[in-house]
């Protein structure tokens, strides 16, 4: 019985968080947000051969296991890291699982040495579901409005998904060529940029197929539950580091049960929603058919946790938490980004739900 | 990641699996009708002697106290494969579980070898004397004394909660030798003769209606000291020997309690008012949330078998299993009761699902208390986790008898 990432994963999870404890961080996060500048720690990322991890050393990646790129992702989520490494990695996922021989060969090889920043989008405004798309692909163009799309200001190419001739699917599209118009758009997490996709005729190669596209909604919601896993732990970190120093009547405010508590809970979402993420990340490695399942719980307890470190870290540190310069508000905001950047909790239950009615069916 | 048994684990469980399938057939459903006392008693034992007669008890005991000397994996490994069927075990649970490890690592050699392998091969029964009524949480606060008499001591005083009290031949109990020492100073524990005279134990009536626990007075009831565990003075110590094989078992939710499987189930033969349950938000909410706690906690669970298997120790998430176990446990029971309406209020036994959860919602609420109540698992995952300061406690370093507690 092995439930644990394997040595190379691990040995990778040390040298990015090193890194990026370094590089990354809080601090960081409100640099950028305050007009700061991430290209040069992009660049660093790159050369440290993150973009490259989950390429195939044919495409001149380092063609690493899916544990890699889940390290990556939890370590990126855990230091706010203002760079588009997650979207590379799920735009590199979608590529690998479902692209053909033409298309990984024009985009992989460029995505590995950073010159192509690629980002994915599903969403549309609105009270949508990443199941069903309104952006229309006919005649090889997409047509309609993919928003809020994180990275894309910087981006070469767009994983997006839109409804052709076989429902709805994912589609690539030159965010450089013809037809696309990228606007930033205002949203709640005022460190990751995100932008309104305008796709008036937008040349659109169809990717995989609609089953393809469910296959990668559930490896991008286990890239997603590691950042969220990582994001929470670093505000949960915060809450408790803050409850050992904060002193009210004539005590360490970690000593009351009100505030000690809440930390143990916060723990406890946290450890349920990493033994789901290890599962999913074990099952996306092998290729597994509990993957649709795990995938979804692993999102769920995720967002849960995420949602409540981020929350409470805030009450913790009370009346300075709530000011601007605290960094609970990365933490507070980043939770909302991750709910907007593949479907809330809602529709990933229902597709966890459907998952166990359908292993139900199966067995009978 | 891997989740296949290394090749001797697999061969350790065929050989498992397949003595249980020649000898635990009959236990392969649940019993139609519960167990009178003495037929629960009976079976117990039974089972008991033929597992031990097998080489199935004391799996990770040294050899020289007539276990198996294998690893916790192999323990597992049975537990698992005996989980299959409904015997009954929780007659021995705690005394082979928690109170004869004590005695074996703590026990003088007399008491060693007169105790441990009876009770290994289901001869005798052993409970656990620790809490009483003015102290349960606060373990250390407990009243009951032991006073030296000659070669003996003598024992005055009331323990409470204990489990199977009036099923048991012997306990170890936790007593105060010294009150006039800081409460953790002054403690001391013993091998105590269940039979002995001025032991008296009383069932108590919990309020799901079972009596498995009882009030247990000691009036003047001797023990030799050849029965301490451990030195005067150390009872702290050793009883904290006692609490650690509770969390080394890697607990989890009990094997036959319902799940979120259970309430699909139910939900599955249900039609509210606004179309049939399983298409209603809410209650696929509830299974996705009750999924995420139960298999998250199982995947917990084996997230320690996989250190057990490197020969590490499990970490610290193992401490989130029952506390989110009870509570999850209450909630999901409520939920069903609350969808089956009144039906969930009538005791019938029609559906087997909802009679299992009503059970379940009986005993969740002394689940979230016994073994560690919520709050005090909280306070250890706080405190011993994530290295938060302790509760003020303003007895800590006081004598016992100058605390308001005495």
């Amino acid at each position: 019985m092995d439930f644990d990432f394997s040595d190379d994963a691990k040995a990778l999870r040390e040298q990015a968080r090193k890194f990026l404890d370094e590089r990354s961080g809080p601090k960081v996060a409100r640099t950028v947000m305050d007009g700061g500048d991430a290209t040069p720690l992009w660049r660093e990322v790159v050369d440290l051969g993150w973009p490259a991890a989950r390429v195939p050393e044919a495409h001149g990646g380092v063609g690493m296991s899916s544990e890699a790129a889940c390290v990556l992702a939890e370590e990126a989520g855990r230091s706010l890291a203002p760079v588009p490494l997650i979207q590379s990695l799920m735009a590199t996922e979608a590529l690998v699982l479902l692209g053909t021989a033409a298309q990984q060969a024009r985009w992989l090889p460029g995505i590995a040495d950073g010159s192509i920043v690629a980002v994915t989008g599903w969403a549309e405004g609105g009270a949508a579901s990443p199941a069903v798309a309104h952006a229309r692909v006919s005649g090889g163009t997409m047509r309609g409005s993919k928003s809020p799309v994180a990275d894309a200001a910087a981006a070469h190419l767009a994983v997006l998904s839109a409804t052709g001739g076989n429902g709805t699917q994912l589609y690539l599209v030159d965010l450089t060529g013809p037809g696309v118009a990228v606007t930033p758009v205002a949203t709640l997490d005022l460190v990751r940029p995100h932008s309104a996709l305008t796709l008036t005729d937008a040349p659109a190669d169809p990717l995989g197929t609609a089953d393809g596209y469910h296959d990668w909604l559930d490896r991008a919601a286990v890239l997603s539950a590691f950042e969220a896993l990582g994001t929470a732990t670093a505000a949960m970190d915060m809450a408790v580091a803050y409850a050992k120093e904060r002193v009210a009547f004539g005590q360490k405010i970690g000593r009351y049960q009100g505030v000690k508590h809440k930390c143990a809970d916060m723990f406890i979402k946290l450890e349920l929603a990493r033994g789901h993420a290890l599962h999913a990340a074990w099952a996306m490695e092998a290729g597994a058919p509990e993957l649709r399942q795990a995938a979804a719980a692993a999102r769920v307890a995720s967002l849960d946790a995420l949602a409540f470190c981020a929350e409470e870290n805030v009450q913790i540190h009370g009346g300075i938490g709530y000011t601007w310069d605290s960094d609970c508000q990365f933490y507070y905001r980043r939770n909302r980004a991750l709910v907007a950047g593949l479907g809330s909790r809602t529709f990933w239950s229902e597709r966890l739900v459907r998952s166990l009615e359908q292993r139900n069916a199966v067995a009978a | 990641m891997d989740f296949n048994d290394t090749p001797e684990d697999a061969a350790y469980r065929a050989k498992a699996s397949a003595w249980l399938a020649a000898n635990a057939g009959e236990y392969r459903n649940p019993p139609s009708i519960p167990y009178s006392r003495e037929e629960f008693v009976r079976r117990s034992r039974a089972w008991q002697k033929a597992k031990h007669a097998a080489g199935y008890t004391g799996i990770t005991w040294p050899k020289a106290m007539g276990g198996q000397g294998l690893s916790p994996m192999h323990s597992i490994v049975f537990s698992q494969e005996q989980s299959r069927y409904h015997v009954p075990t929780s007659l021995f649970d705690i005394g082979l579980g928690m109170c004869l490890p004590t005695v074996f690592t703590h026990g003088q050699p007399e008491a060693i070898a007169r105790y441990v392998a009876p009770a290994l091969a289901g001869d005798e029964v052993w409970c656990q004397l620790f809490s009483e009524p003015a102290a349960g949480s606060d373990l250390a606060g407990i009243r009951t004394k032991a006073v030296k008499d000659g070669d003996d001591w003598v024992i005055d005083g009331q323990k409470v909660w204990t489990t199977n009290a009036h099923l048991s031949d012997f306990g170890i109990i936790v007593t105060r030798t010294d009150p006039s020492a800081p409460k953790h100073k002054g403690l001391t524990m013993f091998i105590v003769d269940m039979h002995a005279p001025g032991v008296e134990a009383r069932p108590l009536k919990q309020m799901s209606g079972g009596s498995d626990f009882n009030e247990v007075f000691f009036t003047g009831v001797r023990v030799s000291d050849s029965h301490r565990l451990g030195a005067v003075g150390d009872g702290w110590k050793v009883a904290l020997t006692t609490l650690m094989h509770e969390r080394l078992a890697v607990g989890g939710k009990p094997s036959h309690a319902p799940g979120y499987a259970t309430l699909m189930a139910l939900a599955a033969t249900i039609d509210t008012d606004t179309g049939p349950a399983m298409a209603q938000r809410d209650v696929r909410q509830r299974i996705a949330a009750s999924y995420i706690a139960d298999e998250g906690i199982k995947l917990t669970q084996m997230r320690a078998l996989s250190a057990l298997a490197k020969g590490e120790m499990p970490g610290p998430e193992q401490s989130i299993s029952k506390v989110v176990v009870a509570k999850t446990m209450q909630d999901m029971a409520a939920f069903a009761m609350d969808l089956s309406e009144a039906g969930g209020f009538v005791i019938t036994g029609a559906d087997p699902d909802l009679a299992r959860l009503q059970g379940s919602y009986m005993a969740s609420a002394g689940l979230r208390i016994a073994g560690g109540t919520d709050e005090i698992l909280r306070n250890i995952i706080a405190e011993r986790v994530l290295g938060l300061p302790g509760d003020l406690r303003p007895d800590k370093d006081l004598p016992f008898n100058a605390s308001v507690a005495a």
